[in-house]
């Protein structure tokens, strides 16, 4: 196991080399220049390319790439072009709201999904798996920041009930924080819940035809003994793999659902640094995303052997 | 009994501590002024940049020598007594008494002239203000000299510029950073106290009431006047979603959105607890840019049949919509604005597609395509292109319009490439009012060739006519020669100006004392209960 580890972690170098070198070059060879953004509308053309000068942007790219990789290598991930921050400053800042409202969607959407998609599979055919799995369709279908205007507008501005915007730290307060992260968080959940629902259900229902349960049923166990011991633990293993292949889904909504909410986390900083071509901050916070994403997978792989004794590396 | 006694005491004692409590002044709450501004803080140094969120900035904890009142007339901020000597070559500048820096200590003549020379390595106005200085002398700890190589009447405008670079007055420790560096050290002598400590870029940013200002005397006008702050403290929230800034409004988390989005402004004025203000009676002119480097728009005929078939009112309904948020204004210095005048115009901006096509004819345009990028991102600049393609095609011209965001605009504006080879004959914009009073100010009229700004026009006679502008010191004679430019602008276009539009800031019903002026600032307002 701990060789596999190992490999694993070994395997994510060349996985966050590639994403380094793509990032890279898509951000230099799309449109757009930062000293431009620096500088103001209003600037000449010799100031910015002071600017240029100045943030080394007229250097060769591939010059560029170099002296960036050797400060990553330090540990340093560079110093954005607009605020007076470094890079890992900013991220540092900005980390605790994306992973508070990724953390509460994983939960919220977890604790919804799965008694949804088992109630769906076992009660199959009826009308609780047909609005189970209508509504799965409609949380793909519908737009995240729709979802968002749509509860800000019941809860918040109609109802009154809950905040419209913004974030607390945990550390200034339980309630404020909790109370800012029920709307975004829902939000986001939607999506996360109808897909992990889908697959619950697919799951279940192909556990539910299995000899085993059978068998467990015949010895005279009781529906929810079978379907927690029996059933649901050996369907588990592609509700796990969903959940973690849905991170990439959580990251693209982190970045929507904090723009529509005002919360200041990393999708919103990821938002702002393309808008103005701030290359540090981009490619920092990708390698990072590439990062969290690779590991979430081993997490998940690893998760496996907890669930399927069978599964040993 | 004795149960009955202690429960007695205990109500009494109860009674008494809650008269006490009453007695006991109430400590008074903070108020706390929470603001959606255009655009988020990031970069803070005023001079380093042009960008308008760092000049409002600026006027938040910086304060300047001369301001721009209500008016348009250039009034001592700073400045406490001048006088210019009788060859009208030497100003005697002497500061007010009791100014100071944030950190207590009090602003001198040497921090003056420091400042005034970082921001004139950068500014155009205050580089071309330079080209007649002979030297900046301290006289002593509160009065300067600038002294003049030749009479010009632009020391004073540039001093008093309302919009980017401002020159703003910082300590000479500052001041001494290169203008080619950011600055560190956000000490101001400003109304307001820009509290680093909580500034979180994208989050917000935080300002305190500066408790030893010394405002001037005089009512608060226009930029000018006594800057009078009434709130404890202001924050600048970053929401860059224009419906959820709108939501927060509407449910009174923040107090004032300086610029909602106009196609919103009904959801605004449907609540009773809105009110919307027209905080910049100037507003903005949009512009349409040539780039006089590419053919065809390097001959002026091609271009002056571009500025027959336009229109303004086609623009300005197609962005903003509402008749009581733009204005039909021909004159190229906005409406309401001192140079502001019609001569030369007739003729141009009515649609005249007939005259268009013969002036393309006597040009001999071939019918090449005019590369009109078009940007997509910033609402109150979407809908303009494809207008002017419109326009343009019903002239007779061809024309290629390209879409894509407004940094990728902003940089490719920058290059001299064919149109054909990532080039550009032309795009739109627009200008903050206070931006383009004058013909030194306003970028577009720099007719200097490649020091220019993008599109590069190269013509000696406006060049000239902007010199005579700057050399002038009698007032009452600007007008004529800012005339003489706008005529020469219609022989040889740098530009066309669109007409001019206004974006009403919304605040809630408790928010009072708003200032009229080309720049949102914030002394002057009061928030009454909730």
């Amino acid at each position: 196991m701990r060789g596999y580890i190992v490999r694993r972690l070994l395997a994510t170098i060349p996985v966050v080399t590639v994403v380094a070198i793509f990032v890279f070059l898509l951000l230099r060879l799309s449109g757009g220049d930062p000293a431009a953004v620096i500088a103001g509308d209003s600037a000449t053309t010799q100031q910015v390319q002071e600017i240029r000068l100045k943030l080394g942007l007229e250097r060769p790219i591939g010059e560029q790439f170099v002296i960036w990789v050797g400060r990553i290598l330090r540990g340093d991930f560079g110093e954005s072009y607009f605020f007076k921050k470094t890079v890992a400053e900013l991220i540092r800042d900005r980390l605790e709201p994306t992973l508070a409202l990724a953390v509460c969607t994983l939960l919220l959407a977890v604790a919804m999904a799965v008694p949804l998609g088992v109630v769906a599979a076992v009660r199959r055919g009826t009308w609780i798996d047909r609005t189970v799995m209508g509504f799965s369709v409609l949380g793909f279908s519908v737009p995240v920041f729709v979802i968002g205007y749509a509860l800000i507008y019941l809860f918040a501005i109609e109802l009154g009930w809950l905040p419209v915007q913004g974030y607390q730290r945990l550390a200034e307060g339980f309630w404020g924080f909790l109370e800012r992260l029920i709307l975004p968080s829902v939000t986001l959940a939607v999506i996360y819940v109808a897909l992990i629902a889908r697959i619950t259900r697919a799951s279940v229902l192909e556990v539910l035809g299995a000899d085993h349960v059978r068998t467990a049923r015949a010895k005279g166990l009781g529906a929810a003994s079978v379907l927690l011991r029996h059933v649901l633990r050996n369907a588990a293993v592609p509700i796990v793999t969903v959940i973690g292949l849905g991170v990439a889904l959580l990251i693209g909504g982190v970045v929507v659902t904090e723009s529509v909410f005002g919360i200041p986390g990393l999708g919103r900083l990821t938002v702002d640094a393309v808008l103005a071509r701030d290359y540090p901050t981009i490619q920092a916070v990708v390698l990072l995303f590439s990062v969290v994403y690779v590991m979430i997978n081993l997490v998940v792989d690893l998760t496996y052997t907890l669930l399927d004794p069978r599964i040993r590396y | 009994m004795t149960f009955v006694r202690r429960c007695r005491a205990a109500c009494l004692a109860i009674s008494m501590l809650w008269c006490l409590a009453g007695a006991v002044p109430a400590v008074r709450a903070e108020t706390v002024l929470k603001v959606v501004m255009h655009s988020d803080l990031k970069i803070v140094d005023p001079i380093w940049t042009t960008a308008y969120i760092v000049r409002n900035h600026g006027y938040m904890i910086y304060d300047t020598l001369f301001a721009t009142d209500a008016n348009g007339d250039i009034k001592p901020q700073m400045i406490g007594k001048y006088d210019l000597s009788a060859d009208k070559l030497t100003y005697t500048m002497t500061l007010r008494d009791g100014l100071l820096w944030h950190d207590g200590k009090p602003v001198t003549a040497e921090d003056c002239v420091a400042s005034i020379r970082r921001w004139a390595q950068k500014d155009t106005m205050g580089q071309k203000m330079m080209s007649f200085v002979k030297d900046l002398t301290v006289v002593d700890a509160k009065t300067f000299k600038i002294i003049l190589k030749e009479q010009t009447g632009l020391v004073l405008p540039a001093l008093g510029k309302p919009s980017s670079n401002v020159p703003f007055m910082m300590p000479k420790r500052v001041a001494d950073t290169p203008a080619s560096e950011q600055i560190s050290d956000f000490t101001g002598s400003g109304p307001f106290v820009f509290k680093k400590d909580e500034w979180k870029p994208g989050d917000k940013t935080v300002y305190v009431k500066f408790a030893q200002y010394k405002p001037r005397p005089e009512p608060a006008s226009g930029l000018a006047g006594g800057k009078v702050v009434k709130v404890d403290r202001i924050e600048w929230r970053a929401i860059s979603d224009h419906q959820t800034a709108i939501n927060a409004l509407l449910a009174g988390e923040i107090d004032y959105i300086e610029s909602p989005p106009h196609d919103l402004l009904p959801v605004l004025k449907q609540d009773a607890n809105m009110k919307l203000v027209n905080i910049n009676p100037l507003g903005n002119q949009y512009a349409f840019r040539f780039n006089t480097l590419a053919k065809p728009f390097d001959n002026a005929k091609v271009r002056q049949a571009v500025m027959v078939a336009f229109n303004q009112k086609d623009f300005l309904e197609a962005v903003i919509g509402d008749a009581s948020y733009y204005k039909v204004c021909k004159a190229m210095f906005p409406c309401g604005s001192p140079n502001s005048s019609t001569k030369g115009m007739d003729g141009y901006l009515d649609s005249n597609f007939e005259k268009a096509k013969a002036l393309l004819k006597e040009a001999n345009y071939d019918g090449t395509p005019i590369v009109l990028l078009h940007s997509t991102d910033l609402a109150v600049l979407t809908n303009l292109a494809p207008v002017a393609k419109s326009l343009m095609e019903k002239a007779g011209f061809k024309v290629d319009m390209q879409s894509m965001d407004w940094q990728t605009l902003v940089a490719r504006r920058a290059k001299k490439d064919p149109p054909a080879q990532g080039g550009w004959h032309a795009f739109l914009t627009s200008w903050v009012a206070a931006d383009i009073l004058n013909p030194v100010s306003a970028g577009f009229l720099n007719a200097s060739c490649d020091t220019a700004m993008f599109g590069w026009p190269c013509d000696k006679e406006l060049e000239s006519l902007r010199d005579q502008y700057a050399r002038e010191t009698n007032p009452s004679k600007f007008k004529t020669i800012a005339e003489a430019v706008q005529v020469r602008v219609t022989q040889y276009p740098t530009h066309i100006w669109l007409g001019q539009w206004y974006g009403p800031a919304a605040m809630r019903k408790n928010v009072d004392g708003v200032l009229q002026a080309p720049v949102t600032v914030f002394w002057g307002i009061e928030k009454k209960g909730r």
